[in-house]
Parts: structure tokens; C-alpha cells; sequence
């Protein structure tokens, strides 16, 4: 047999010698900004965004360096390089975000240089995952593997990738410009809260195409996209995107950082004025410079070719068995075991929220783990969902039992993926600098309070995300149950929304009402539970649907009829 | 000696090198070096009337940033609680301590 | 103030006239906007060349109808931070077509250097201290482009990849 390079089957863009040089000449041009940023050339005011757009903050103990993954995506011998970098430079251990990126805790600037040249070795980067550029474009944690995928949203996400990749005209803009793409019928990319927001499908001729929201957003002023174009075509797929881009360049705010984001021009401008200007640079744009040609198109999805799958029935009988001799096994597979479109195979998500652990860390010790395992069982790829999970891809239902069984040794083993211990929470205060109050520890008291599998399965599909600050990295706004941290002369409280929805449904959580204390917040999530429980009509009627049902005031009642 | 009103300060920075939290020290208006008047612990910091505060932040701050020394520079609120300065707000005990959900790591960590 | 052209500090044979100062009839002369639109009958038959200066929130279409009268626009930054700028040269080349010379003016570091001579200008005004090996390097540390642009680099990228071939 052929020696096969790990991760060389993994569904990544799998770099040539011209993106190897591109990252190297990044690399070098930084280690030159650093140098003269220490000597004295460079402000701090200068120097912040070209950090920034080189991922690296400065946090509340040191620098913050986001490592990009595109649209998820990894091979396991990046991963390992991952966890060889946060051993040697950071404090062990690394944080999965909600932007499906990876990021370090405790860098220091001067070793930055550094660090990016290790990553370029493995053919990652941290360019443009912050500063006021096209960020990171995110999609669904399934692509690729589920049964209702339409597109392969990786294509079109590489694309842009490349095409985004310092940007003459568009890397400084008025503020951070996110997109996320969705090729299936479910869409788990949370679309309609991007600045722009695509769903890939397909017309009667069977050509690819795209529905583009634009002006969605959470923060300050939470919005949902607005509907802007029904239909591009794929030729069109670039043109219509700078188009949009160079509208917003233009018009878009540069006067108020909490007004820069394009939600706030196609707010102020109106959505028919909106369109209009993107529709007239459209007409102009449009042809042979920025037509997407259908050869690049192809050459690209080359690099997503399915893996080499074994023809296998539907129906696993190793699986069934141990799954019967073992419930705590086939309580993860009801849980975090999704449907594959190929007959034997499925979809394991790794939750990265064991009860009373902080959301999205991974030591360096389990991401060695994880690579291992994406290795023996998943063609050596693996992906970060956008709640902050891992998962693996193509896991043969023969050998689900084995992957659990190793993952359940390291604590990684927790069947929550959905349910309401699979919490999503910012770094909050205990990191951040433009934090207002901390999210772990109410994360922490949270899944500890839920922690029963049994109790977490019966309450069923129930989202909690929490923020520790307006700017609402922890997607607080559409969660079914939405907590903010805000701070009131010194003290942490917490501000509970409910009925939000990060589906193409989307909505915006309403605030249910006054903030509360920690210990508040648990108890006030576990009485609305409760209220839930015994309202729903049955075991199918999800949370939001009965609180669309009832209204918020049996909820409020429990919460606050005792003050 | 702090007063025990409640009305002092501490000054502070992060290294621009590494990141690290800093503060203003006893001797920072001794005419050493720069990097001499800052220091890494919250428990060696200079503390400061409200009024002074300002003065020394005014003189401390344009020169860590012509040193290239420190970045983000500025005033906090210090409280004594049984004789022992305690930051005030949250953000700066976990700026002096670090992460409140991971003791083993931060300034507390070393303690 | 140095001009840099060509990633070399060059001759600047433009100068400025503040609003209210005379213009000189003699030699090329920059005016802002606003004058250009207070005063436009009073540059009728002047021959030596004119440039307009525009602030950063004056967009490309705002001069369009006049340039023709005009060897140079200034494109003015307030803050290197506001990329307006960028559109606004590209606006000008690719939209309406000018010809003539796009300076940079106000606030802009080397690091942009690039992507300022990728969206069409062709000179930029630089502060007095500059470092002037920071612009020449700025020009060739990357040399891989993935997009489309003005410029004459040789772009090895996504769409301009498909040109070669093609």
C-alpha cells in the first residue's frame, strides 16, 4: 500500500508553492512590522490594526493570538502543531471560538513572529481574523458530510478566502466585515445575523447559485439580514460581492465605531437605496475581470473531493450491539452522532462543554488526542463548529464505539452536543478587555447544574449562549435562552433573553426582565426550564415553540413574582 | 501611607514586548530607566491620592510610550479592605490576579 | 513633504494653494475641491496644469463631470485607518476612466503602500520623518497577488491565474 501523508485526504484547500510563498512573504513582512513597531517607527496607533490583521489583541494578561481555520477546517497535523505552539508559547491549552478559529490566551508580541513562522510550516495563518477586513468566511460544521447538503459551501468559502486575502481596496473599511455560507436545507451557519449571509443552492438546471441577506449583525444593534438579491449566479458570485463591498467602502460610517457596520448603512439607507447602489456597481462590475470562471470553480472544489469511503450498509450491526450493552454509548450516538450520506458512515461531534468545564478550551494534551483520533477515524480531518465543538467528519459507524470509548478516557466524552449543557460563552472578563462582566463561571455553574444526561435529553433541544458584553461575541441575541453580562457600579449582573433563533427563522431573543445576580441567573434559567416543561404539549414541542405559544408571562411570573 | 477614604489610585500598563500587566512603581520618578519604575506585582504598586494620580500619570505615561515600554497606560481605582489595597472594579483584580476560572494561571498563579 | 513615486523618494513638481492664497499661473498648482466649486470660472484659459485635492469623504463621482481639467487628484486620508480612499482611486480609473496622476495625501503609512499603487495611485505624500527603505520595501515583501487590480505586478492569483492561462 501506498504511504498516504496524513491529512492529505482531509477536505481542506491543500496549499501549492505559490500560497506557501504568499504566507512566508506574510510572515516576514510581520517579523518586520514588530521590528519596527519595538524600535519606535511605528505608533501604537499604526501598528494596532496591522497586528490586528495579523489576529493578534492585546487582552487583559497579554497579547490574544487568533489562529485562522478556514471555514472550520483542519487536518490533524495541524492540530498538532496547534497544541505544539500552545505548548511552547502559550500556558498548554487553546480556545475554540464561535468563529471557528482557534485562539492563545497568553502570547507575547515578541514571539509572534515566531509562532506564524511555525504555522506557516503546516500551511495556517492568522491573517485577517480581526481588524476592519473580510474575516474568517464560516460555514456549516457538516459540509460536506450531511444528508441535506445542496452545495459544498467549501468551494465558494475558499474563494473567497483567496479573493478576500489583503484586499487593496477593502482592508480598511469602516468596521469588521463577516460572512457565513449555507449549501444545506438546514442552515447551521447562522447566516441571517452576517453582514452578508449566502445560501448556496441550485436551480431546475441544476447550476449553483446564490440568495445573499445582507446587514445582519448582533452587538449593540442586533439586526437580522435583510433580503437582498434572490439569485446570483455563480459567475456572478465574485462580482456581486465586491459590488456590495465597495458600496459599503464608501458610504458606509466612519464618524461612530458602534454605527460602522453595514447593518447600520442599510439600516440608515434604506433597503431599496441599498440595492439600488449595489445593483448599479453590479451592472458595472460585471464581466470577464471579476466573471468566476467555471474552470477556477472546478479546479478549487478539486481540493473537497469526498474521501475515499468504503462501500458499507446502511446499518452498522457493531454499532447496534454496542450500543445495547452500553447506554451511556448510545446516549452519545442519540446526541451527538448526526446523519452521514454515505450508507456506514456518520457524523461525531466532540463536546468541547463538559459539565463545569469553560466552553471551547482543549488542553494541547486532547488536541493531540483529537488529532490521533481524526486520524484513525475520520480520513485525518476534523472541524470547529461555530459552537465552539470539534467534529469528526466520516467516522465509520463500525467504529463509533471504539472513537467514544477513547474520547470518554480523556473527558471528552459528553453527550450534550444541542442540548442545554452545550453552552456557548465568550471569554468574557475573566480574559477580554472590552469585557463588562465574566461568562465562564455562569457557563461553568450552568452545565453543573444541568449536568444529568438523562434530565438534559428530556428537556431536549435548548441553546444557551452568553456575552459578557454588548458586543455579544456569545451570540447571546439568538440563543432560546440568551444571557448578557452587564455591570452596575462595580457588580456583575446578568440580562436573560428568550426566543431567539440563529436559523434562517432567525429572531432576536427578547429581554425577559431586570438584570439578575449569578446565582440568580442559574436559578432563573432552571424556573424557565421548569415553566417549559410543564407547559409543552408534548416531548416534540421544542422551547421555542412553546414560548412562542404561551408568551412570556408564565416565564416572567416564575422569575419575578416573588420580588 | 493609603489613606483608608477609598480615594486612591494605582497606575498601570501592559508591556508592549510581552503583553504583561505592569504597574507604576515607588520609584518611578526616581530617574532610572524606564522599565525600573514599573512593576510586574499589583502588591509592589505606587499608590496614589486621586489629585497626585493624575500628575504622575501625566508624567509616567508619555515616557513608557516613548520608551516603546508600555501601551493601554492609565489611572485605576484602589480601596483598602482591612488595610490591604484592593482594586475596585472587577476587570482590574482579574488584570492584577488573573483568570478568576483558572487559578493555576496569571499573577496569581506565581503568588 | 517627501514624495514617493516608484517606492523612490521623488520630485514633487506640484505645490498647494490654500483657499484664499493666490494660485500661480506659472507652474502646477493643487486647489481643494471646495475652491474648484467656488471658483471654477476663474481657472477658464490657464495653462499650467491644475490638480484638485479632495477630503476623504468626497467620493469619485463628485469630480467625475470636471476631470478632464485636471492632471492630478490628491486623495486625501484623514486617517490612514479610513480606507475610503481606496475606492475612490479605483472609482476613478476603473469608472471614469482617468488617466492622469492619483497622489495620496494626509495620513498614510508604508504598509498600505501597496495596495494604494494596486487600486490606481501613483504617488503619495509622505511625512516629513519617513523612513524611506520602509516605502521601497513595502513595494516587493509580497508578491503574490489574489485579486484583479490596476497595477502592473504579476499576480499569480485566483482570477488572474485563469488570465494567463486564458
Amino acid at each position: 500500500m501506498n504511504h498516504i501523508a496524513p491529512g492529505a485526504r482531509a477536505g481542506i484547500y491543500h496549499y501549492d508553492e505559490i500560497d506557501r510563498r504568499f504566507v512566508g512573504e506574510r510572515v516576514e513582512q510581520f517579523r518586520k512590522q514588530v521590528e519596527r513597531r519595538l524600535a519606535g517607527e511605528l505608533t501604537e496607533e499604526e501598528f494596532k490594526p496591522i497586528r490586528l490583521m495579523n489576529g493578534l489583541y492585546l487582552q487583559l494578561h497579554a497579547y490574544m493570538l487568533r489562529i485562522a481555520v478556514p471555514y472550520g477546517v483542519m487536518t490533524s497535523v495541524q492540530l498538532r502543531k496547534l497544541a505544539s505552539i500552545g505548548r511552547r508559547y502559550d500556558r498548554g491549552y487553546g480556545h475554540f471560538t464561535t468563529r471557528q478559529n482557534l485562539q492563545y490566551n497568553w502570547i507575547k508580541l515578541e514571539d509572534t513572529p515566531a509562532i506564524l513562522h511555525e504555522l506557516a510550516e503546516v500551511d495556517m495563518h492568522a491573517l485577517q481574523t480581526s481588524g476592519n477586513c473580510v474575516r474568517n468566511v464560516t460555514t456549516d460544521q457538516f459540509v460536506g458530510a450531511a444528508a441535506d447538503e445542496v452545495v459544498d459551501g467549501r468551494v465558494y468559502a475558499e474563494i473567497l478566502r483567496q479573493w478576500t486575502t489583503l484586499h487593496p481596496e477593502f482592508t480598511y473599511l469602516p468596521r469588521k466585515f463577516k460572512i457565513a455560507i449555507s449549501g444545506a436545507s438546514s442552515d447551521r451557519a447562522a447566516v441571517r445575523v452576517h453582514d452578508v449571509g449566502l445560501l448556496a443552492k441550485r436551480n431546475a438546471a441544476g447550476e449553483a447559485g446564490f440568495t445573499f441577506y445582507v446587514g445582519g449583525g448582533l452587538g449593540r444593534s442586533p439586526f437580522i439580514g435583510k433580503l437582498v438579491r434572490e439569485w446570483v449566479a455563480e459567475e456572478d458570485f465574485v462580482a456581486y460581492l465586491e459590488a456590495i463591498l465597495r458600496v459599503y467602502n464608501q458610504y458606509g460610517r466612519r464618524d461612530n465605531i458602534y454605527k460602522a457596520r453595514i447593518k447600520i448603512l442599510v439600516h440608515e439607507l434604506g433597503l431599496e437605496k441599498f440595492k439600488a447602489e449595489v445593483e448599479e456597481e453590479f451592472a458595472r462590475l460585471r464581466g470577464p475581470k471579476y466573471r468566476l470562471d467555471p474552470e477556477i470553480v472546478a479546479g478549487i472544489r478539486a481540493h473537497f473531493a469526498p474521501p475515499p469511503f468504503e462501500d458499507l450498509p446502511t446499518r452498522s450491526d457493531a454499532l447496534e450491539r454496542a450500543k445495547a450493552e452500553n447506554p451511556a454509548f448510545a446516549n452519545w450516538v442519540a446526541v451527538n452522532v448526526a446523519e452521514h450520506r454515505q450508507p456506514g458512515y456518520a457524523i461525531a461531534t466532540i463536546s468541547l462543554k463538559p459539565a463545569g468545564g469553560i466552553p471551547g478550551d482543549a488542553t494541547c494534551d486532547q488536541m493531540d488526542l483529537i488529532a490521533d483520533l481524526a486520524e484513525r477515524h475520520s480520513f485525518g480531518e476534523l472541524r470547529v463548529s461555530h459552537v465552539q465543538n470539534i467534529v469528526l467528519a466520516h467516522v465509520k459507524q463500525d467504529e463509533l464505539f471504539a472513537l467514544w470509548t477513547e474520547l470518554d478516557a480523556a473527558g471528552l466524552g459528553t453527550a450534550n452536543a444541542g442540548l442545554i449543557g452545550d453552552i456557548i460563552a465568550c471569554p468574557g472578563l475573566d480574559y477580554c478587555a472590552l469585557a463588562n462582566a465574566r461568562s465562564i463561571p455562569l457557563a461553568q455553574a450552568l452545565s453543573a447544574r444541568f449536568a444529568d444526561p438523562i434530565r438534559q435529553r428530556a428537556i431536549g433541544e435548548l441553546g444557551i449562549k452568553i456575552s459578557g458584553c454588548i458586543n455579544a461575541c456569545g451570540h447571546h441575541h439568538i440563543a432560546a435562552i440568551g444571557i448578557l453580562g452587564v455591570d452596575k457600579k462595580g457588580t456583575e449582573f446578568y440580562q436573560i433573553t428568550v426566543g431567539g433563533d440563529p436559523t434562517l427563522t432567525a429572531a432576536i431573543g427578547d429581554i425577559l426582565g431586570p438584570a439578575v445576580t449569578e446565582t440568580e441567573a442559574v436559578d432563573a434559567v432552571e424556573a424557565i426550564v421548569e415553566v417549559y416543561l410543564a407547559n409543552r404539549t408534548d416531548q416534540d414541542e421544542r422551547f421555542i415553540d412553546t414560548l412562542k405559544r404561551v408568551g412570556h408571562a408564565p416565564f416572567k411570573e416564575r422569575i419575578y413574582a416573588a420580588d | 501611607m493609603p489613606s483608608q477614604d477609598g480615594s486612591l489610585k494605582a497606575i498601570t500598563a501592559n508591556r508592549l514586548r510581552d503583553g504583561v500587566v505592569v504597574f507604576l512603581g515607588p520609584d518611578w520618578n526616581a530617574g532610572g530607566e524606564v522599565a525600573t519604575a514599573w512593576v510586574e506585582s499589583f502588591a509592589d504598586a505606587a499608590l496614589f491620592p486621586a489629585a497626585e494620580a493624575e500628575t504622575a500619570l501625566a508624567a509616567a505615561k508619555p515616557r513608557a510610550e516613548r520608551a516603546q515600554f508600555g501601551v493601554d497606560i492609565y489611572a485605576f481605582d484602589v480601596e483598602t479592605e482591612n488595610g490591604v489595597p484592593t482594586p475596585v472594579k472587577m476587570r482590574e483584580r482579574i488584570r492584577a490576579l488573573g483568570p478568576s476560572v483558572r487559578l493555576d494561571l496569571g499573577k496569581q498563579a506565581a503568588a | 513633504m517627501p514624495l514617493i513615486e516608484n517606492g523612490r523618494i521623488g520630485e514633487d513638481a506640484w505645490s498647494f494653494a490654500p483657499d484664499g492664497e493666490p494660485v500661480p499661473n506659472d507652474r502646477p498648482v493643487i486647489i481643494s475641491f471646495e475652491r474648484w466649486q467656488a471658483e471654477r470660472a476663474s481657472f477658464d484659459g490657464r495653462n499650467a496644469k491644475l490638480g484638485v485635492r479632495l477630503k476623504s469623504g468626497t467620493l469619485a463621482g463628485a469630480i467625475a463631470p470636471d476631470l478632464d481639467r485636471f492632471a492630478l487628484v490628491a486623495v486625501e486620508f484623514a486617517k490612514f485607518r479610513d480606507g475610503r480612499g481606496f475606492s475612490t482611486a479605483r472609482e476613478l480609473r476603473e469608472r471614469y476612466g482617468y488617466t492622469g496622476e492619483i497622489r495620496a495625501v494626509g495620513h498614510v503609512i508604508p504598509d498600505q503602500y501597496q495596495f494604494l499603487v494596486r487600486t490606481g495611485f501613483t504617488s503619495v505624500e509622505a511625512p516629513e520623518d519617513t523612513n524611506p527603505e520602509s516605502w521601497a520595501n513595502a513595494l516587493t515583501e509580497i508578491t503574490v497577488a489574489f485579486q484583479p487590480s490596476l497595477d502592473e505586478t504579476d499576480p499569480l492569483s485566483l482570477l488572474r491565474r485563469k488570465l494567463k492561462v486564458g
